[in-house]
């Protein structure tokens, strides 16, 4: 086996654990360099399976490239350099180490040609993100990121055993389009489910990403849920359910978000909505709707780790991270102000902006299949983008009201990053070109049609004039809404508590019951053996003796005539 | 940032963006700019594809307004069950 090549996700892995040992400079150095190192690698790949082996008697493939792939591990790559770019300063090493190597994971998981390598990158993402959730360094994140890793392991779990089950009833596993026909398929369709955040599992993303440091969460927002996607495209395309657990997920992500006051919940909430548009992609199936979901992953990436940059800055600036603390930021956070709402237009999927060259695809894939229904359920969920993302998260964080709070602008490196981004939310918007090279443009449909573009701003400006109109029924308020895990948060654990205390009761009433027999019992013996007791009336020692020797003769002869 | 005041109320001392007369200019330029999306509409004909409501004149500006309020209410109505302090998990 020659290496003519370097596998990219290893050149991440690598740099991780050089970051964590260098010397502070040259630290900097890898971080900023490795991705783009990954970047030339992952270009300089061969369509087709480029690496095949045999792993503990396993034939695998640990690298594979298609271009749906390889378009998943350049932005996965690009979210590298540009998170390292805005974190550098101010993470810990132990975050740009974990965050690095989730990276790598993410990576691998986009080359995995077997479902073993899948699953080995796969459980790396989830050990390396839970580092990422812990670096968040307090209580509220030490305990978020256990409940993230239980959820990550329950992932890990089931792909593995659906994974297991496939090899044993079919001999191959190679990773191929599949139904979800029998109990191993739908077993790792559940598996990566979990990581896409979709029902019943959706609160472990709200619940963990806004508990990890400013920088820490831009890196979450990027992997975990992109991966699912792609392996969704890879193994599940046209698995009919999902459609509707997709347009769950569209509806979930608005309606939490607009009940919710902290602005990285929003957020978090909004990266399950996206993730929905593509989930459903997936479940309509046709190449049209896998090039769109594919596309709009690649975009939403760029877009939602802007909006947690600049969410970031200002809770790095403010310690701040809650509606009702925030407004006005815009006066003394130009940069922060502009990127954020390049980002939140982008999201809603403004016309010149990538969301819109990438999202209009999965919508007029419904229409060419004629799902009516779920062509008006995205348009509606459209509208409710840029309620809930598009204006609510600039609205409360730089304008709503004058918080009083006058903080500085981003440090240079990050600005740095947030323009670099906005720029290619812009950029991919008025000239998607280069992003539509990469996948197979037969099934690419030309979205800038006037008609098209009209739809798009009536339906968005009219979602604007309805905020504004209802901005009374949207006052912040300092709540949470309860979510299903409330479900394993509480009532399991109440009805657990209960269980155990149930258990105590008996207990103490039995071991109460048993001594007062046992008592009444001794006071017996002691009256008994008084001097003047029934039995011992003599003088107490030979007495007694005379007891036991009767006592044992009686158990021996009932023994005897037992057999 | 802040451009000087010319004048010495309180209200034009603060930014020029948050100042009333700025807040109802923008009012006017945003229901101008809704007209006229939707008048455009009069020249490039409907996006519409199903022969259904989608091809009514301005249907994605009332079915965008519609959803959201809808969307709204129903998050209200959500919330009334479901919301808690937000403390509610750390006791």
């Amino acid at each position: 086996m020659i290496f003519e090549f370097f596998p990219p996700a290893l050149i991440l892995l690598v740099a991780a654990l050089l970051a964590v040992i260098a010397r502070p400079n040259a630290r900097t150095v890898i971080l900023l360099l490795a991705p783009l190192l990954t970047l030339w690698a992952i270009w300089s790949l061969p369509d087709g399976v480029v690496l095949s082996t045999r792993f503990l008697g396993y034939p695998i493939e640990p690298i594979e490239v298609s271009p749906v792939r390889r378009m998943f591990a350049t932005v996965f790559t690009i979210m590298a350099f540009a998170g390292m770019l805005f974190s550098f300063r101010t993470a810990k090493t132990a975050e740009l180490g974990a965050a690095m190597a989730y990276a790598a994971g993410a990576v691998g998981v986009s080359f995995a040609g077997d479902l073993i390598t899948l699953f080995i990158w796969w459980e790396m993402m989830a050990i390396f993100s839970t580092i990422v959730v812990w670096c968040g360094g307090t209580e509220a994140s030490r305990r978020a990121g256990i409940r993230y890793a239980m959820m990550h392991i329950l992932s890990g779990v089931l792909l593995k055993i659906g994974i297991e089950g496939v090899y044993i009833h079919t001999g191959s596993l190679e990773i191929q389009a599949m139904l979800a026909t029998d109990l191993d398929r739908w077993l790792i369709l559940a598996g990566i489910l979990i990581n896409a955040a979709a029902p019943p599992f959706s609160s472990w993303l709200p619940d963990a990403y806004p508990e990890a440091s400013p920088t820490g969460s831009v890196f979450l927002s990027a992997f975990t849920t992109k991966t699912a996607v792609l392996a969704l495209i890879l193994l599940f395309p046209g698995e009919k359910v999902l459609i509707w657990v997709g347009l769950y997920m569209v509806f979930y992500g608005i309606i939490y978000a607009l009940l919710e006051n902290d602005a990285r919940r929003i957020l978090a909430y909004s990266i399950i909505n996206q993730v929905g548009f593509m989930v459903t992609a997936v479940g309509i199936g046709s190449q049209l709707a896998l090039n769109g979901a594919a596309l709009h992953a690649f975009a939403h990436i760029i877009y939602k780790a802007l909006l947690l940059m600049s969410a970031g800055v200002v809770l790095h600036r403010t310690g701040l991270r809650k509606c009702t603390d925030l407004g006005g930021l815009f006066r003394t956070m130009p940069i922060t102000c502009i990127c954020g709402i390049i980002g939140a237009l982008a999201i809603s999927s403004f016309p010149l902006t990538s969301g819109y060259t990438t999202k209009t695809m999965i919508s007029v894939a419904a229409e060419q299949e004629h799902l009516v229904f779920v062509w008006y359920m995205l348009a509606a969920a459209s509208a409710g983008v840029f309620l809930h993302a598009g204006i609510k998260f600039p609205w409360f964080v730089f304008f709503q009201k004058d918080s009083g709070l006058r903080p500085a602008d981003a440090p240079w490196n990050m600005a740095a990053a947030m323009i670099f981004f906005a720029f290619l939310c812009v950029a991919l918007g008025v000239y998607p070109q280069p992003l539509y090279a990469m996948l197979p443009t037969a099934d690419i449909v030309p979205v800038y049609k006037p008609e098209k573009v009209l739809f798009y701003l009536q339906l968005l400006l009219f979602s604007g004039l309805a905020f504004f109109l209802l901005l009374n029924y949207m006052k912040r308020t300092l709540t949470i809404t309860l979510d299903l895990d409330w479900i394993w948060r509480v009532a399991i654990f109440k009805a657990g508590n209960a269980v155990f205390d149930l258990c105590t009761a008996v207990r103490t009433s039995m071991e109460k019951s048993v001594l007062s027999v046992l008592r009444r019992g001794q006071e017996g013996l002691d009256e008994l053996s008084d001097r003047e007791g029934l039995i011992l009336r003599a003088t107490s020692a030979t007495g007694l003796g005379a007891l036991y020797v009767m006592v044992l003769l009686t158990l021996y002869i009932f023994v005897y005539y037992l057999d | 940032m802040a451009r000087k005041p010319k004048q010495t109320t309180p209200e034009a001392q603060d930014h020029w963006l948050v100042r009333p007369e700025t807040i109802r200019k923008i009012w006017i330029g945003s229901i101008i700019a809704l007209a006229v999306t939707v008048a455009l509409e009069l020249f490039t004909g409907t996006a519409g594809h199903f022969h259904g409501l989608d091809e009514l004149f301005a249907f994605p500006a009332i079915f965008g307004f519609l959803s959201c309020v809808a969307m709204v209410f129903g998050a209200k109505f959500l919330g009334f069950i479901l919301k808690r302090k937000d403390d509610y998990y750390d006791l």
